[in-house]
């Protein structure tokens, strides 16, 4: 398979992703989407790694993975105190942002 | 044969994207991503990215998907209400993601690189994304990297802990200050669920 | 090993200020005045020890450039941290911390009573450490660092009674004229290193001969520059007008900074500069010229003012005339010794007077003061030593230094025998006025106070009030405490005096014509290349002069004695004669509103005009625009921030979706 049928994948999947960010409201669900969008980005360094023959990519991608970790953690931990503080679970009623 | 597996493992992998996208109950969203992470990892198989599949499987599909599965169970299943604050969001926010991929699909079909149209060079080194040469790369390329990588997961961790700690309900321990902080904590609660209502 | 000691003079000073400044909290006044008091001392033995190793040297490279590290090298400026050590530079280190030490020892126990005690310790070591710095200073630089430094100090201590209103705005005056002094300063730093490339006492003392002519425009322009930063520093006219007021400071700082150290800063920079000012007689003849002016006009102002530190203050002006005019004729070691003798006398008078102010409950006026020779003896004698030497009385030290110079101006002849009749006429007004002060206090019958004193043996205390307006204030901090000590009864105060009353008498042994002369040969080796470095009065005529100088103060006391014991009617006379000279006098000349109708009401004037044209329409409309400009943008885009993070989501997708199709029309 050619290197581009990989990143033609990948950027479908990182846009699938990015209009789940866009249209669900459930955190959590965001927070998928989110990972979606992630693992694209991993999808691509390895089609490039590939290409070039050079494992560095590998590595850039055990990093990324590393980084969701925690993502995940820091997120899953506010949806947590989201919920124990008894706000609503949705993205849109968090509007403290508001200028 | 090489064309069937990516196949196979690209319309596996978009299918499980689309559903986690589209699904109501959170709960099957994260099972649906589950099913995409396998697919991923036989893609991750056909790029020589061994170690990188299994970990994926272990550490993503496994462990962290156990995360939200605990999450989405605890929270609950709960459905995305009807009304949306902003439904132009609906209508835009997709065309716009496409847009974008048309825009990088151009870039990546219309650049020079004379090596996207190829699947890679053949003469790359033995073993090439085994986790021996994973190993060897990260404790001496990218030791440093490595490191802070760890160091982060320590301080999400901690992050994570201090995000969803117990705050009310452990009366053992509480003294008097954290008292009047849980009290004043309640209020704002009760004002933030107020405004909320109101909105 | 002298430059090691030269650094350490300047480290102890330092360490005291911040170590009292830093610590106020913590420690006890009495070891806050401790530490200040050994932080001098140890300064003026570091002194000491830094004059013998520079005596140890061969005379011809006596002169010792230490740097520390390079404080700033930009486009061929090169300035060193750096000091220079030379006999000049070591002379005024030990006059400075010789003299600060007593004072130190003095204030130990005058300001005891005085909440500030930390503050005013602090103060007076960073003063010392300032004045340091500016007389070992190596470069230009330096020098203006010190300057400005001993300037804020200057102010600090004047505005040290903070909440007394004439003392803050003394304060600020004497700030504004020293930093019209320092910005000449600048200046002269400036063109000296545009035309020299350096400004490093040794490179620029070195080239400048080579590089002027005699009296070229520029190193005209040099030295007229310098001096004047030297006339403001001084109190010289027409910058004197901020000497008078800055005594509104507590006595000790009048005595340390407004008679015997700072004040003399302009002499001193006027012999470092020596061969700059010899370049340019023109400028040397401007600074000669302006030192007489100012002695005859504070001469004649002495013996019109009643406040008993003012009187002082205006001497210290016409003392500090007679320097310049020392310095600017040539005479460098006259000069430098006559700033050290008056050092000493004019610390002695002022800590005399500060005893009989705090004894009279701060009050200043001559007219009140009356019979102390028998309430403070001890007192009465140090001002009678005092006046004595500053009148010039045969065998003080103040008849060796003054007469040098007046008699070095008769020896040059030419227009300069003007100004020896104009010194002449300045001594006996010296004597004049110093001996008002002593027949109008010492003798007679004891006024309220004095007799108060003698009676209970302890101070009296009046309500606390400010002596300049008679307004009543409280003795809390930033007021006068409650009371400040007399000589008579502290004895740190009676050591300070009885040694500084012991050198004004006996210092004029070091300078006695055709027998030791030891301040001329000890400053010989900076001086050796002067054009006046051979050039002085045969012995006998320096003896003729210094007999002349003898009988014009003895028949200036005599004038004294007949005005104010014998005919106590004729000053009455005299002033309802000379009304319109008296009135002159007592105005001080109306220096002040001459500056103020030269200088502050046309300043004032045009910031009037510029608050009224440009501040209100170009900067208020600029800020109002802007101000406008800003709140209608955010208004404009303020519905973005919508709180929505969705919302968000899609402008970052726009943000990336826009670079992209930019590098994609890029690349076409």
């Amino acid at each position: 398979m050619d290197i581009e049928w990989y990143i033609v994948l990948s950027a479908l999947l990182f846009t699938v992703g990015f209009i789940g960010v866009l249209v669900r409201r459930n955190p959590v669900v965001v927070l998928l989407c989110l990972e979606l969008m992630l693992s694209a980005g991993a999808l691509s360094l390895l089609a490039f790694s590939r290409m070039l023959g050079n494992q560095d990519g590998q590595v850039f991608v055990l990093i990324v993975l590393v980084v969701a970790a925690c993502e995940v953690v820091v997120g899953l931990g506010l949806v947590v105190a989201m919920y124990r503080r008894r706000l609503p679970l949705d993205v849109d009623e968090m509007k403290e942002l508001k200028g | 044969m090489e064309e069937v597996a990516f196949f196979i493992g690209a319309i596996g992998a978009l299918g499980a994207a689309a559903a986690v996208v589209a699904l109501k109950n959170p709960f099957y969203s994260v099972l649906a991503l589950v099913i995409h992470l396998v697919f991923l990892a036989g893609i991750f198989l056909l790029l020589m990215a061994q170690f990188l599949a299994a970990s994926l499987i272990v550490v993503y599909a496994g462990a962290v998907m156990v995360l939200y599965v605990f999450v989405a169970a605890y929270v609950g299943g709960i459905e995305e209400p009807k009304w949306d604050a902003s439904p132009e969001l609906r209508v835009i926010g997709p065309i716009m993601a496409v847009a974008l991929f048309v825009a990088i699909s151009i870039a990546v079909l219309g650049s020079g690189l004379a090596a996207l149209g190829t699947p890679g060079p053949d003469d790359i080194p033995a073993g090439f994304g085994t986790p021996e040469a994973i190993g060897h790369l990260m404790m001496e390329d990218f030791l440093i990297a490595f490191e802070a990588a760890s160091l982060l997961l320590l301080v999400a961790a901690v992050a994570a802990i201090v995000l969803a700690g117990r705050r009310r309900g452990d009366k053992g321990s509480g003294t008097e200050q954290r008292k009047v902080l849980v009290k004043a904590d309640e209020q704002a609660n009760a004002q933030v669920a107020g405004n909320g209502e109101g909105a | 090993m002298t430059a090691t000691w030269a650094w350490l003079v300047l480290l102890f000073p330092l360490l005291g200020s911040l170590t009292i400044g830093l610590t106020f909290k913590a420690l006890p006044d009495r070891t806050a005045g401790l530490i200040g008091v050994a932080a001098i001392v140890a300064a003026f033995v570091c002194g000491v020890l830094a004059l013998i190793g520079l005596q140890g040297e061969p005379s011809e490279s006596r002169h010792v450039a230490s740097s520390l590290w390079e404080y700033a090298n930009v486009g061929g400026l090169k300035i060193d941290l750096g000091i220079y050590v030379d006999p000049l530079s070591i002379f005024m280190v030990l006059v400075v911390t010789g003299v600060s030490s007593l004072i130190h020892i003095y204030s130990y126990s005058y300001m005891k009573s005085d909440q500030g005690y930390h503050r005013f310790f602090s103060y007076l070591n960073f003063f010392v450490f300032s004045m340091l710095v500016l007389v070992l200073a190596g470069n230009f630089v330096m020098l203006i660092v010190g300057w400005a430094l001993v300037g804020f100090a200057s102010y600090a201590l004047i505005s040290y009674w903070y909440r007394r209103n004439t003392a803050t705005k003394a304060g600020m005056k004497a700030f504004v004229i020293n930093v019209i002094g320092d910005i000449g300063l600048y200046i002269a730093a400036i063109l000296i290193f545009k035309n020299l490339g350096s400004v490093d006492y040794g490179t620029v003392f070195e080239k400048a001969p080579e590089v002027f002519s005699t009296n070229q425009w520029e190193i005209v322009a040099i030295c007229l520059c310098l001096l004047v930063g030297a006339f403001a520093k001084s109190a010289q006219m027409p910058f004197h007008t901020w000497l008078a007021d800055a005594m509104e400071g507590p006595t000790p700082v009048s005595s340390l900074i407004h008679a015997a150290t700072m004040v003399t800063a302009g002499v001193y920079l006027i012999a470092r500069c020596h061969t700059l000012f010899e370049l340019a007689p023109t400028a040397a003849d401007v600074a000669a010229f302006v030192g007489l002016a100012t002695l005859l006009i504070a001469g004649t102002i002495a013996l019109a003012v009643t406040d008993l530190k003012r009187i002082i203050a205006y001497s210290t002006m016409s003392q500090i005339g007679y320097m310049f005019v020392g310095v600017g004729i040539g005479a460098y070691s006259a000069g430098m010794f006559h700033l050290m003798t008056h050092a000493f006398f004019k610390a002695l008078l002022f800590m005399a007077a500060g005893s009989i102010i705090s004894a009279m409950a701060n009050m200043q006026d001559i007219d009140k003061m009356k019979g102390f020779r028998k309430a403070m003896p001890f007192t009465a004698a140090t001002l009678i030593i005092g006046a004595l030497a500053l009148s010039g009385f045969p065998g003080m030290s103040g008849w060796f230094s003054k007469d040098e110079i007046i008699d070095f101006a008769h020896f040059r002849r030419g227009m300069y025998d003007w100004m020896w009749v104009g010194m002449l006429i300045g001594a006996l007004m010296t004597a004049i006025y110093s001996f008002r002060i002593i027949f109008r206090i010492l003798p007679g019958p004891a006024c309220e106070e004095a007799q108060y004193l003698i009676d209970k043996g302890h101070v009296i205390h009046g309500e606390p009030k400010n002596p300049a307006t008679n307004e009543v204030e409280d003795t809390e901090v930033g007021y006068p405490g409650e009371e400040h000590h007399i000589a008579e009864q502290a004895g740190g105060m009676k050591f300070a005096m009885a040694i500084l009353a012991f050198l004004s008498i006996v210092a004029g042994v070091l300078q006695i014509p055709g027998v030791d002369e030891v301040v001329t040969k000890f400053l010989e080796p900076t001086f050796e290349n002067s054009v006046f470095a051979h050039m002085h009065p045969s012995t006998g005529e320096a003896w003729l002069g210094l007999t002349e100088g003898g009988l014009i103060s003895i028949a200036g006391i005599a004038i004294a004695w007949l005005l104010y014991i014998k005919r106590p009617d004729l000053p009455g006379k005299f002033r309802q004669r000379f009304s319109a000279i008296h009135t002159l006098c007592v105005n001080k000349w109306y220096g002040d509103e001459l500056v103020d109708f030269l200088v502050t009401n046309p300043v004032k004037a045009v910031g009037r005009f510029c608050n009224r044209v440009f501040e209100r329409f170009a900067i208020d409309g600029a800020t109002a625009g802007v101000a406008g400009l800003t709140r209608s943008a955010g208004a404009a885009v303020r519905d973005i921030q919508s709180g929505m993070l969705r919302g968000y989501a899609l402008l970052m997708l726009f943000g990336i979706l826009a670079i992209a199709v930019y590098f994609l029309i890029r690349s076409l």
